[in-house]
């Protein structure tokens, strides 16, 4: 299905809880509140004609000194229908790091290492995520690295290693 | 003694492996509590190869991250950069010229090949199978003359550009590519011969590491992995790009979903780049390899040295780069491991506002300790090998 078709559909759904569209090289995003993230990807998931079953990234973007927007950060989910073979873009508007993301990883797995690279790299939380460590960077790491105001150059000694990675449930490893 | 002793160790242990340990290629941290030998929960530490590849990128000229593309994957680095400018060229809205795409074509199906023998040569060393990774790595070698033949590099090669590729083939390149293609052929058969009905490679791989196919999909496992698990999702064929829909080719898939059939999806896969790469030296197209178009191209060296205006060009490219909108494109193509994706977000500067690698095999690997669990030990060794986790994509 073609993506202005994906976006009309969302729109006509959710038409309140959308912050924003964009569209470039035939490609659409909307943008919503981080309380609407899980509502919208069930539905996208579950609607027949749609079924988003893959969730290809998530990541994040520091937007601080991009614009004019009220928000700091966004996180944004690429899905892909299997059987459809279309895509479409999410995007969680989210003021500053005092606010958390609801965390998707029970809808797709995938977003548990996922979010832990977003809440990495940009401090991000994710609520009600089963096991919110970093990914990439040491756990004694001080701030946040893909933040615009880190500093590229910056070096940390890092001498710990972590002691313990097995969860309580395997299945949040 | 008496094994109803009840002074025998009964608790279960912890053990970690790696990040330095031979099965995982590189750096990789697994801890797993072992009851016996059988795993019972697992964990896994990744980023010991991270090097803010990503932040790099925000502060570099788009066209200076295609040399760091290529050490993502650093077994295929030709997926990479390749994939890197077709992403930039799709946020600047332009198309490489139609030579440019074949020798794309034919860079990236020549990485596919030595990627494929890497994980399949490592994965049959880990099982004990020395022959075969002499026999991979000769072959591979003959793919890095080739690679050293046409960019003057073996590994790194720094091959495309923004807007085409930098480097046309030399006189006799295409014949050779044809012969060392030739070869590979019965490469594949000594190896697969070595080890297809090979009763102590089955009992080590079969029903080994087996993924349910919907929980493979609910973790973005895409590539030889999925394709393993009797899903035939290939970025090729459902979006294609530099014209592998004018290829005749086939995706093969295996329902086996474990470590047997994802071994045997990349012998196949080789084969099916092999026919791709010869149907592209076929019909290679003449005509220029970068586009003309003077915000996005380098002008020819002669040029440069001889012409104001080229001098001119070149200096505002090398000054000010490459300038795209004010905008934002996610670009999938196939890499070795799967879907490889870019996101870039522009600020309509000369160097993206954000770059984020979708790396294949983070989301292969994410089902990992949970793929592993209830298995032996020995097996996992297998298992890692046949999901080929390349630290350089994983980490970046």
């Amino acid at each position: 299905m073609d993506q202005a078709l994906i976006t009309a559909k969302v729109k006509e759904q959710f038409a309140d809880r959308i912050l924003g569209a964009s569209e470039h090289a035939g490609q659409h995003a909307l943008t919503l509140a981080p309380g609407d993230i899980r509502d919208v990807l069930v539905w996208l998931r579950d609607t027949e004609g749609l079924d988003f079953d893959m969730l290809m990234d998530l990541c994040g973007v520091d937007y601080k000194g991009y614009d004019e927007r009220s928000w700091r950060f966004e996180v944004v989910y690429q899905l892909y229908s299997l059987a459809h073979n279309h895509r479409f873009r999410l995007k969680v508007a989210v003021p500053d790091d005092s606010v958390e993301v609801p965390t998707v990883w029970d809808l797709y797995r995938v977003a548990n290492w996922m979010e832990r690279e977003v809440y990495d790299m940009y401090g991000v939380r994710f609520s009600d995520h089963p096991n919110l460590r970093r990914l990439l960077c040491h756990e004694e790491f001080q701030g946040h690295a893909l933040r615009k105001d880190y500093p590229i150059n910056k070096r940390q000694h890092l001498s710990r290693p972590v002691a313990n990675l097995l969860t309580d449930d395997p299945d949040h490893a | 003694m008496d094994a109803t002793d009840s002074t025998l160790i009964s608790e279960r242990l912890i053990v970690n492996i790696g990040p330095s340990h031979p099965i995982t290629h590189g750096t990789l941290r697994i801890q797993v509590e072992l009851d016996g030998e059988t795993i019972t929960n697992a964990g896994c530490e990744i980023g010991y190869l991270h090097r803010g590849y990503e932040k790099q990128c925000e502060h570099v000229f788009y066209q200076y991250v295609v040399p760091f593309a290529e050490r993502l994957n650093y077994m295929g680095p030709c997926h990479n950069s390749n994939a890197w400018c077709y992403a930039v060229e799709e946020l600047l809205e332009i198309e490489a010229p139609p030579r440019a795409d074949a020798l794309r074509v034919i860079t990236s199906e020549l990485s596919r090949i030595i990627d494929h023998a890497v994980c399949i040569g490592t994965n049959l060393v880990d099982l004990g199978a020395l022959t075969n990774f002499w026999y991979l790595y000769g072959y591979r070698e003959k793919i890095y003359g080739l690679f050293e033949e046409l960019t003057g590099a073996r590994m790194m090669v720094n091959y495309p550009r923004i807007g085409g590729v930098s480097l046309d083939a030399p006189e006799g390149w295409l014949d050779k590519c044809r012969a060392i293609l030739g070869d590979m052929t019965a490469v594949l058969a000594d190896v697969k011969g070595l080890v297809q009905h090979n009763g102590i490679f089955i009992d080590r791989t079969r029903n080994v590491g087996v993924m349910d196919p919907a929980l493979a999909v609910n973790h973005g496992w895409t590539g030889p992995c999925l394709r393993a698990c009797g899903i035939g999702y290939d970025v090729r064929k459902t979006r294609p790009y530099w014209g592998y829909e004018t290829y005749d080719w086939d995706v093969p898939v295996y329902d086996g979903c474990d470590t047997y059939d994802r071994i045997m999806v990349r012998f196949d896969e080789m084969e099916q780049s092999r026919r791709i790469v010869l149907q592209a030296l076929d019909k290679l197209p003449g005509g220029p390899i970068l586009v003309e178009d003077h915000a996005v191209a380098m002008p020819p060296k002669g040029h440069v040295y001889n012409q104001m205006e080229a001098l001119i060009n070149h200096f505002k490219l090398v000054m000010h780069g490459i300038q795209p909108p004010r905008a934002e494109v996610y670009s999938a193509t196939e890499g070795g491991n799967g879907e490889l994706g870019y996101y870039i977000v522009s600020d309509g500067g000369p160097m993206a506002w954000r770059v984020r690698v979708r790396p294949p095999c983070l989301a292969n690997y994410t089902a990992f300790p949970q793929l592993i669990n209830g298995s032996l030990v020995a097996d996992m060794a297998s298992a890692l090998g046949s999901i080929n986790v390349i630290a350089g994509e994983l980490d970046r």
